[in-house]
């Protein structure tokens, strides 16, 4: 796996199963196009375990290191300096990983789509590499097409096979990603004149943190590259004040693609600042630190108070990813500078390299946990055929297995200790404790609401007496695959929180590099006449 | 009389040996036209060769002599210079651009086969008319003299208009070619106008010439005072005028939409995308005439202009998009569509004439290389511009000939009906819209790139022309998705026949549509030729 070949054969799969299946399969031939998606998906699974497996945790730049060389590539457009470059190292392969394991049991909750199945099918693998794509690029270029193309499958599976607003929410999407690709690509051709006709990610980083004699961003292309990307990756994060596409296209997206927004769609806004934004621009980024840091609370609180206000199971279960991203943002940003010997430099490098990998393991426990709870509410909405809170109630003895299942993931949502939401929120807390004890306990606060609305929730869909809603007689108890794509993600949920340093292990290295280059960056710009001064936190 | 004998032999061996060969795809276009019409005459070979089988075979002869002209002008086969007497100039812009041209022919003639227009009787008058237009297209694209300026644009409109008019006992045909015809005299003639007047005052209408020239008349002064400045100014935007018609630039572009509503879709794809790009090459041979070799002799005055065209740019791209919003009918809606991608072009061709009247006066700039950027750009953007537009006109047309209908409401729900051709219509639509991986983005790109690197080195204004290209990017989505929502969203409308669309017009639409996916994918071969292109154009 760890050459060109491999790395493009786990994007591309996805790709040629799709056109297998455009090709090969009669429309009419619905349960092969199911089974064939699964089949895949699976394989494609099993490409990046064998990547996982592959990964060495000692070498904390990019991988596969080939004569010396972090990431391998080959050229594309040689007048313009852009290559196919791809690599991988302790941040991006655990998405990866979440990417195709996430798209595996998307693909086994598909079995609800029930019209134009080959067409789905088809734009349901071109998603899946697009995604794939986006974590496994290292030039700029190739990301930014990478970003794009998973826009246009994204569009029609929201816009064809979605609820009732189908079409408006499906556009909103789409114009919302695309102004923030377009701010993206403006920060990328400031990246590209001001350092020397560049793209490659890991070259830009090097210039961005001023480790290449002759050529820096100065402070106003740091500062400026870094809003237009943070605003672009903040759209797909989403946060406050960016947020309001997200319950429209998660309520109005069929069951399995609510799964994939919010369990791999989000993670890229997420790991597109820690790639590319924050790396180049470290200047940028504490400039902005307080601001990133606000979001993030503002994010939590509101979230948390949107999902408490939904009578729609979906809209709440979306609100909540809100939220939860808010911690993402929050962990990223509590990167506190004092000054020492005249010059601002890091203080309590370690808590701020604790929020990091908070936020890290908070993407990849989000991506978990909403997934099942979205999946959740689609099998109930598969048998009942309405989303409304306050007409279920006493599922539990309906359908135990189900609810039983549906109590374990709504508790890793929200974030009991032993479960995946827990570590993450946790170690965000903590390190922003230390950043600004004020927002710390605003930020602590959240995990309250949180649990208000998710208890509320349990209490009302799954407690009481008896079911009074529509459709009472069609509520049977969940069959073999649905259990066991439920079971599978608890069980994730479970192992990620008992046992974090699965995760840990692989990228804290990798973590601790991003932190410690920011920080010689910070240092290099100040050496080289910027001013920096720091914010002073409640 | 011997020196005028000599001058007789000159001027023979001169035409015959060189402007000839030069000129030879022009001569089988009008071969092909007088065989059309001698065909005709004889009953029993005209049912045995249908018109459009001489179309496309004179159509593709024309396509291979471009082609071996580009190839020899690259190897240095072929020495580029004037020809016909200084009226004509054989070089490897003019080579692309005509290659372009009759590459397009051939696919429209490809497309009228499929769809039945015109049909078998009309045929030898449509072909006619259209192979005539692409001869003086093509003679845009080499005009080297104000003469030829005209007689170019006189003869691709002219055919245009009856083209238009095609459709008989079609009411609204008949209307818009009479707006087109009305529109397009008095454009022709204010630039008419335009050109004898500068000719006048220039003492030349050779477009080598014009700058010297210009250099005189202008002055020290720049231009800026006297009245033979302001004459000039005056009579150079007269010309602009008639280009800006033929480009349906922002105010003069009200025919734009009539026309194309009026028209058949296959006229329609004609006139968006081969008058557009005969009239884009001669725009910029006409604006790189006015700069001239020296820049520095009366820079305000071309900045003055390139900064005029960049308005206009931004102005036409922001209405254009805006205007399409609430079109009911595909092909008015595609009508805006041209106007602002006409827009997004002509930026190419402002930033151009910005950083070369103005980019010699920044220390460590290297202008040739951004100039040759904006050129590379605009070739690149026309031929993705070429498949893209041609391939959304092509889809259009073979459904109505299913639906009998070019309102947007008549797609509803084709998209499962007719997946191949619809998927055709996605790939086109994005590459309009300008997303990766499909061709329409790099040509937005390198646009998109010269104006950044012309406004953050030489201009502020094309910060303007970037954050207006961004922003119209962003909002053309939302009309260009309308169709694709039509296909494949909305249920079929009460009482729509089920359209089955065989498969060789399915192959046909791939034909169309792929090349705009693997101008995404693998841009390469064509930025290296349109900047090789380039290259010579701005040494």
């Amino acid at each position: 796996m760890d050459s060109i070949l491999g790395l493009s054969l786990i994007i591309f799969t996805p790709t040629i199963g799709a056109l297998l299946i455009a090709l090969l399969v009669n429309s009419k031939a619905i349960e092969a196009l199911r089974v064939g998606t699964v089949v895949i998906t699976a394989i494609t699974f099993v490409f990046t375990l064998m990547l996982w497996s592959n990964f060495d945790a000692n070498e904390t730049g990019i991988q596969p290191v080939v004569d010396g060389v972090n990431g391998v590539s080959a050229e594309w457009i040689g007048s313009w300096n852009i290559h196919y470059r791809l690599g991988y190292d302790g941040i991006s392969l655990p998405l990866v990983v979440l990417t195709s394991f996430i798209s595996m049991l998307a693909a086994m909750a598909s079995w609800s789509i029930n019209k134009l199945h080959k067409g789905y099918f088809i734009l349901f693998l071109l998603l899946e590499t697009g995604m794939l794509g986006v974590f496994l690029a290292l030039d700029f270029f190739l990301f930014y097409v990478f970003w794009e193309v998973m826009l246009l499958p994204m569009y029609f599976l929201i816009g064809v096979w979605g609820g009732p607003r189908r079409e408006y929410a499906a556009i909103k999407f789409f114009l919302y990603t695309l102004a923030g690709s377009v701010l993206m690509l403006i920060a990328m051709l400031m990246f590209y004149f001001g350092g020397g006709n560049e793209f490659n990610i890991l070259r830009l980083t090097q210039i961005g943190q001023g480790n290449v004699p002759g050529l820096q961003f100065d402070e106003f292309t740091q500062i400026t590259a870094f809003i237009l990307l943070f605003i672009g990756f903040a759209i797909k994060v989403p946060c406050f004040p960016f947020h309001t596409w997200l319950p429209d296209a998660h309520v109005e997206a069929p069951t399995p693609i609510s799964m994939i927004l919010a369990g791999v769609l989000l993670k890229m806004g997420g790991y597109g600042i820690l790639r590319i934004a924050f790396p180049i621009c470290p200047v940028g980024a504490q400039y902005a630190a307080y601001t990133l840091v606000a979001i993030g609370v503002i994010s939590i609180i509101y979230g948390g108070f949107a999902a408490l206000a939904q009578t729609d199971f979906k809209r709440m279960v979306a609100y909540s990813s809100v939220s939860h991203m808010g911690y993402v943002i929050l962990g990223m940003g509590v990167w506190k500078i004092t000054a020492e010997n005249g010059i601002m430099v890091t203080s309590g490098r370690d808590y701020w390299l604790m929020g990091m990998s908070g936020a890290m393991f908070q993407m990849i426990a989000h991506g978990v946990s909403s997934a099942g709870m979205f999946f959740m509410v689609g099998v109930i909405y598969d048998r009942v055929h309405h989303r409304d809170l306050n007409q279920f109630g006493g599922l539990f003895g309906l359908m135990p297995l189900y609810s039983g299942l549906a109590a374990g993931i709504f508790f890793a949502g929200l974030g009991l200790p032993g479960l995946c939401g827990f570590i993450g929120e946790v170690l965000v807390v903590l390190s922003t404790w230390n950043f600004s004890p004020v927002l710390a306990i605003v930020a602590a606060s959240g995990v309250i609401i949180t649990a208000g609305y998710i208890l509320w929730t349990l209490q009302r869909v799954y407690l009481g007496a008896e079911y009074k809603g529509p459709h009472a007689e069609e509520i049977t108890p969940m069959n073999a695959r649905e259990a066991t794509i439920a079971i599978t993600l608890l069980v994730m949920a479970v192992v990620l929180g008992v046992y974090p340093n699965l995760m840990f292990d692989v990228m804290n290295g990798s973590m601790a590099e991003v932190v410690d280059g920011m920080d010689a960056g910070l240092r290099a710009a100040q050496q080289s006449g910027v001013a920096i001064t720091a914010v002073p936190a409640p | 009389m011997t020196s005028f004998g000599t001058l007789l032999n000159n001027l023979i061996d001169e035409t015959v040996q060189t402007s000839l060969c030069h000129f030879a795809p022009e001569l089988a276009l009008s071969i092909t036209i007088v065989l059309l019409l001698l065909l005709r005459l004889f009953g029993a070979v005209d049912r045995w060769i249908p018109p459009y089988f001489t179309t496309l075979i004179g159509a593709l002869i024309a396509l291979g002599l471009c082609g071996t002209q580009l190839l020899d002008l690259l190897k240095e086969a072929q020495e580029p210079g004037e020809f016909f007497t200084g009226l004509l100039v054989f070089d490897h812009f003019g080579a692309f651009v005509r290659g372009l041209l009759a590459l397009f022919l051939v696919l429209v003639v490809a497309l009228t086969v499929l769809t039945g227009i015109p049909d078998r009787e009309d045929g030898p008058d449509f072909y006619t008319l259209m192979l005539g237009a692409t001869v003086g297209m093509m003679i845009m694209a080499s005009a080297n003299h104000m003469l030829m300026f005209f007689v170019g644009i006189e003869m691709a409109s002219v055919p245009g208009y009856a083209m238009v008019a095609f459709l008989k006992g079609n009411r609204k045909s008949s209307e818009a070619a009479f707006k087109y015809v009305v529109y397009g005299a008095g454009a022709a003639g204010v630039m008419l106008y335009g050109i004898s007047l500068l000719t006048g005052i220039l003492g030349t209408a050779s477009l080598p010439d014009l700058a010297s020239h210009l250099a005189i008349v202008l002055g020290d002064a720049g231009g800026a005072g006297t009245a033979e400045g302001r004459t000039v100014l005056f009579a150079v935007l007269m010309v602009l005028v008639g280009l800006a018609f033929k480009l349906s630039l922002v105010p003069f572009h009200f025919w734009c939409p009539d026309v194309f509503e009026g028209a058949s879709a296959e006229v329609a794809a004609f006139l968006s995308v081969a008058s557009k790009g005969a009239a884009f090459a001669l725009l910029v041979r006409f604006c790189l005439a006015l700069v001239g070799d020296n820049p520095d002799a009366y820079p305000e005055f071309t900045t003055g202009i390139g900064l005029g065209l960049g308005a206009i740019a931004a102005v036409t791209v922001t209405f254009g998009n805006l205007a399409a919003y609430s079109q009911t009918n595909v092909k008015r809606l595609l009508a805006y569509s041209t106007i602002a991608h006409a827009g997004f072009m002509l930026m190419a061709v402002s930033a151009l004439m910005v950083v070369m009247s103005k980019g010699s006066s920044v220390e460590g700039f290297d202008v040739a290389e951004a100039s040759r950027m904006c050129i590379e750009g605009l070739l690149f953007y026309l031929f993705v511009y070429l498949f893209m537009n041609l391939g959304a006109f092509a889809v259009i047309a073979l459904l109505r000939n299913q639906t009998f209908s070019e309102e947007l409401d008549s797609f509803n729900g084709v998209g499962w009906q007719a997946p191949a051709l619809c998927t055709c219509m996605v790939l086109c639509v994005f590459s309009l819209v300008g997303l990766p991986p499909l061709g329409g983005f790099w040509g937005k790109l390198v646009i998109f790139m010269s104006l950044f690197n012309i406004a953050s080195n030489v201009h502020w204004f094309m910060w303007v022309l970037l954050v207006v290209g961004g922003a119209n990017t962003v909002f053309s989505l939302f009309y260009y998705i309308r169709i694709l929502k039509a296909m494949f969203m909305k249920e079929p409308l009460e009482g729509a026949r089920t359209v089955d669309v065989p498969s060789t017009i399915g192959n046909y639409a791939l034909l169309i549509a792929l090349p705009v996916l693997l101008l995404g994918l693998f841009p390469t071969w064509t930025t290296s030729l349109a900047h090789g292109v380039a290259t010579w154009l701005i040494p």
